[in-house]
């Protein structure tokens, strides 16, 4: 399968999957660790990818969301933003609203 | 290694009508980007602006970047 489309089949498969560099008990970027404490804080249930443990992943995301950066978030198949985004939709309150289903 | 200033003029470069402010260390950098282009995009639209303008420098020159873009006046 096309690495875009089995990019395409996680994030459409998960409600909310973090792209990430290490996992949560062990993020290996400063970046990854605070998106993981920011998903913690909303009390949000998310899966994450390593994109350290598959080369192709991790060069295909930057492809997928036209987005050069690690971590990037997706909630129910839709690209959020990476960590600097996600900050300000957590202090705005919006991101709990995105990550709870209406 | 990179500056702050280097980042500041590419960005500016690319973005003529930005206004940039970039802080750092040479490994991690805090970039702040206003402009009216910014005015009715999405924030994803609008930090794709800035990495655009970056291109490849995110790739080779730029470790760690954190971004906040501002619409002027908003």
């Amino acid at each position: 399968m096309d690495i875009q489309e089995r990019i395409k089949e996680i994030v459409e498969g998960s409600g909310v999957v973090l792209f990430m560099k290490g996992n949560t008990d062990f993020p290996q970027c400063g970046f990854s660790g605070r998106a993981v404490q920011i998903l913690q804080a909303c009390g949000s249930e998310f899966e994450t990818v390593d994109v350290l443990a598959d080369d192709q992943i991790r060069e295909g995301i930057k492809v997928y969301s036209n987005w050069p950066t690690i971590p990037q978030l997706y909630i129910r198949g839709e690209f959020v933003g990476g960590s600097d985004i996600m900050l300000e939709l957590y202090q705005s309150g919006d991101l709990k609203d995105q990550l709870t289903p209406s | 290694m990179v500056t702050p200033e280097e980042i500041k003029t590419w960005i500016e470069e690319k973005l003529e009508s930005a206004v940039v402010e970039v802080e750092g260390d040479g490994q991690h950098f805090y970039a702040t980007v206003s402009s009216p282009d910014f005015a009715g995009k999405s924030m994803v639209v609008q930090h794709q602006m800035v990495y655009a303008a970056l291109g490849d420098k995110m790739k080779a020159d730029i470790h760690a970047l954190s971004m906040k873009t501002v619409v002027p006046g908003e």
